[in-house]
């Protein structure tokens, strides 16, 4: 999958997750960008993430995350 | 596809793009607030979109808007897993269901404490009911292997946990109790014998679900049969380890709307919201086949034919529902002794016409029947399921009486009963003799109904199907599909000439035929080729129509109407004054009987075998505008006096 896709479709993901029809995932994005992202909506996240791309993450994948770019890796590997 | 039916509530309609934005605007007036949350909730919604509902729900609670007509219910929640995401689902899933449901939360892993602590934040609450949603984890169920007495005990130490918990909350908050099975872990100890084996995992696990079973059987405590949802869509889906290690989820969250609405449906069913009486539509859903057009030997309703079980299957489901109390009826597309037939005549019916409380067969629109079904029996839109296997119609229904519920249905019948079982409207907490005997209750009451007015806006419903009719006239493409049509159709046909696809071809260069092929296309998908017609000049000026017909599957779209318009159209540019139509009766046809009258033509003549002649001026004609794109393609126009 083209990188961008995954960007447009990570984005489509968050803004879903947050409600907020502005947020966009850029690679650089964190958790503390984001006040609501906290540790419960992470979870929803990536299960959001894990159905939208229809994969899978392990539990060292998920904890090993630093940001957007990580967790585009993680799916590109996957898809 | 089977299995999903269930995790994608399939019966449910799926959500509209713009849901975030719907949910955004809906508190915007507090007008009908509680009926539009609820018709929100109505969606096949995931679990973000669940959490976005619950949260607007929270919104107009908290700025004390009405929620009315929405029954309130308060439910405690004793739990020893992640509480975070099931919650909001469940407040939102019971919208769907007509109660306004407000959760309150135990502290995580505070179960037997919440209960017994008369001080505890759900006894303080004082809540309707309290949800005991533990899993196995949370029981000190220790496996036993090979030791009959130590297994007995150890269920026992269960079941009597679960007693203390009943009573804590019965005794410190008047609350009932919602207790939940336990579903077992897909992972097995020595195989099958764990089946076999007194002690092993399995069978404590099922001697505890029965136990459970017996100990609110006859009280008011109630049971989620949390095991059997689990089991039904595979207790691999259901436990996700993956997800249980990340957050505590007690199952996969993809399942949490699943496990909603089974949640919801049971405090619909305590509130006395279950649905009552099932309508039934007759083609292609209790039988496969049009009994109008294919006829007693034509449908499917056999055994030893796919198709045909399928539609008894679907039979055998309403039949064990009219069982325990669900009235049935019927509402159908048809002539009243021509749907009757099968009922009456095939032996392979298993529905009787005794088992029918009301059976409305006309040519009324379906929103207006149920209505008058409702009437009927006295019993309101809300008690209603209607199960079609049309989209348009159920479409129309769903818009103009939204109190009933219409499952959505795969296209294979195989798959209907199933469907209608997975949508749960006929979920019960109790059962009584009374129950057995109130289908035949409401039979005896039921006469024929009279019919009403329309029950709605049909025409706003037809203009949302944004349909798109086609006028062509005869040609080499659809050469075959005309002359099926022209042998085939028997109910929506004036004249039933019947001619061979040669005699088809030759009406194509005719220069004394007018020919008219005709398709229609909605937001459901193209119907293909839905009527023809055949005039023929008999003289400079006259059109005599020879075969006007069209398929009953677009009945009551304004279809013949749009046909006359396109008729008179091309009539007035081939300088016909007058056009005659014809009706011959048959034994299939009494449908159109009065079509040319409801056309604006008038009556000219009649013979003794029953056929009418009816004339219209083609400069006098004034027919209804009807709300359809209309294309006419391939037409040549004819100088005058060319005949």
């Amino acid at each position: 999958m083209e990188s961008t896709e995954i960007y447009d479709r990570l984005t489509k993901v968050f803004r879903e997750v947050f409600d907020d029809d502005e947020i966009v995932a850029r690679p650089d994005l964190t958790a503390s960008d984001v006040e609501e992202w906290d540790s419960l909506k992470h979870v929803r996240l990536i299960l959001s993430v894990e159905n939208a791309f229809k994969v899978r993450f392990s539990a060292s994948e998920v904890s090993n995350l630093k940001n957007v770019a990580d967790l585009a890796k993680v799916i590109q590997s996957k898809v | 596809m089977s299995s999903s039916i269930y995790a994608d509530l399939f019966w449910l309609p799926k959500s509209p793009e713009n849901f975030s934005s719907l949910c955004r605007s809906v508190l915007e007036d507090d007008h009908g607030l509680g009926r539009r949350l609820q018709g929100l909730a109505k969606y096949a919604l995931n679990g973000n979109q669940l959490g976005r509902l619950a949260k607007v729900l929270a919104k107009a609670r908290a700025d004390g808007m009405s929620l009315a007509p929405l029954t309130p219910f308060r439910l405690g929640v004793l739990s020893n897993s992640t509480l975070d995401f099931i919650v909001p689902a469940l407040e939102a899933t019971a919208l769907r269901h007509g109660i306004a449901l407000e959760c309150i939360k135990a502290d995580y892993g505070q179960v037997i404490q919440a209960a017994l602590s008369p001080d505890s934040v759900i006894n303080r609450a004082m809540p309707d009911a309290v949800l005991v949603a533990v899993d196995l984890r949370y029981l000190p169920l220790q496996s036993t292997l090979g030791n009959q007495e130590a297994a007995a005990a150890a269920v026992s130490g269960v079941l009597q946990h679960f007693q203390a918990i009943r009573e804590g909350v019965r005794n410190n908050s008047g609350a009932i109790s919602i207790l939940q099975t336990l579903a077992p872990l897909p992972e097995s100890l020595f195989g099958s014998f764990d089946r076999v084996l007194p002690g092993a995992p399995r069978q404590l696990i099922d001697a505890v679900n029965r136990g459970l079973a017996e100990s609110v059987y006859g009280t008011e405590d109630v049971l989620v049969d949390v095991s059997a949802i689990a089991e039904t869509v595979g207790l691999a889906q259901w436990h996700s380890p993956a997800q249980w290690n990340m957050a505590k989820l007690p199952f996969a969250d993809e399942l949490v709307p699943l496990y909603a609405d089974y949640v919801a449906r049971t405090i619909a069913a305590l509130r006395g919201k279950s649905r009552r009486c099932l309508v039934l539509d007759l083609d292609n859903t209790v039988w496969g086949g049009v009994i109008g057009d294919d006829g007693l030997e034509g449908i499917k309703v056999a055994q030893g034919d796919a198709a045909g079980e399928a539609h008894l299957a679907v039979q055998r489901m309403a039949l064990a529902l009219r069982e325990r109390g669900v009235v049935l009826a019927v509402s159908s597309k048809n002539n009243d002794d021509v749907a009757r037939k099968p009922f009456r005549e095939h032996p392979e019916m298993l529905l009787k016409e005794d088992h029918i409380a009301v059976f409305q067969a006309n040519w009324n629109d379906k929103a207006t029947n149920i209505k008058a079904i409702a009437e009927e029996l006295s019993l309101g839109l809300e008690s209603f399921v209607f199960l079609d296997d049309n989209p348009v119609e159920r479409g129309l229904v769903r818009e103009i009486l939204p109190q009933v519920a219409i499952p959505e249905l795969p296209d294979d019948p195989a798959l209907f009963s199933r469907t209608l079982s997975a949508a749960g409207y006929f979920e019960a907490v109790t059962f009584s003799s009374e129950d057995l005997k109130r289908a035949d209750y409401y039979q005896d009451n039921a006469r024929r109904v009279t019919l009403q007015n329309q029950a709605g806006d049909i025409d706003a419903y037809l203009a949302s199907l944004k349909m798109e009719i086609t006028f062509q006239p005869f040609d080499r493409t659809g050469r075959s599909r005309i002359a099926q049509l022209i042998n085939k159709s028997n109910q929506y046909n004036l004249t039933t000439h019947r001619y061979t696809e040669a005699e088809v071809a030759a009406a194509e260069t005719d220069p004394r035929c007018f020919t008219l092929q005709v398709r229609l296309a909605d937001i459901f998908g193209d119907n293909g080729m839905i009527s023809v017609v055949i005039c023929r000049r008999t003289d400079p000026k006259v059109w005599e129509i020879d075969t006007w017909l069209m398929s009953c599957r677009v009945l009551g779209r304004k279809v013949q109407e749009a046909v006359l318009r396109e008729i008179l159209k091309h009539a007035e540019g081939n300088g016909i004054e007058e056009l005659i139509g014809i009706y011959k009766p048959t034994d299939r046809n009494q449908m159109v009987e009065g079509h040319y009258r409801s056309l604006g033509f008038e009556q000219i003549g009649s013979e003794p075998d029953g056929s009418t002649t009816w004339k219209l001026l083609v400069q006098e004609a004034s027919v209804v505008e009807t709300a359809m794109l209309v294309r006419s393609t391939g037409f040549e126009t004819v100088e005058i006096g060319n005949i």
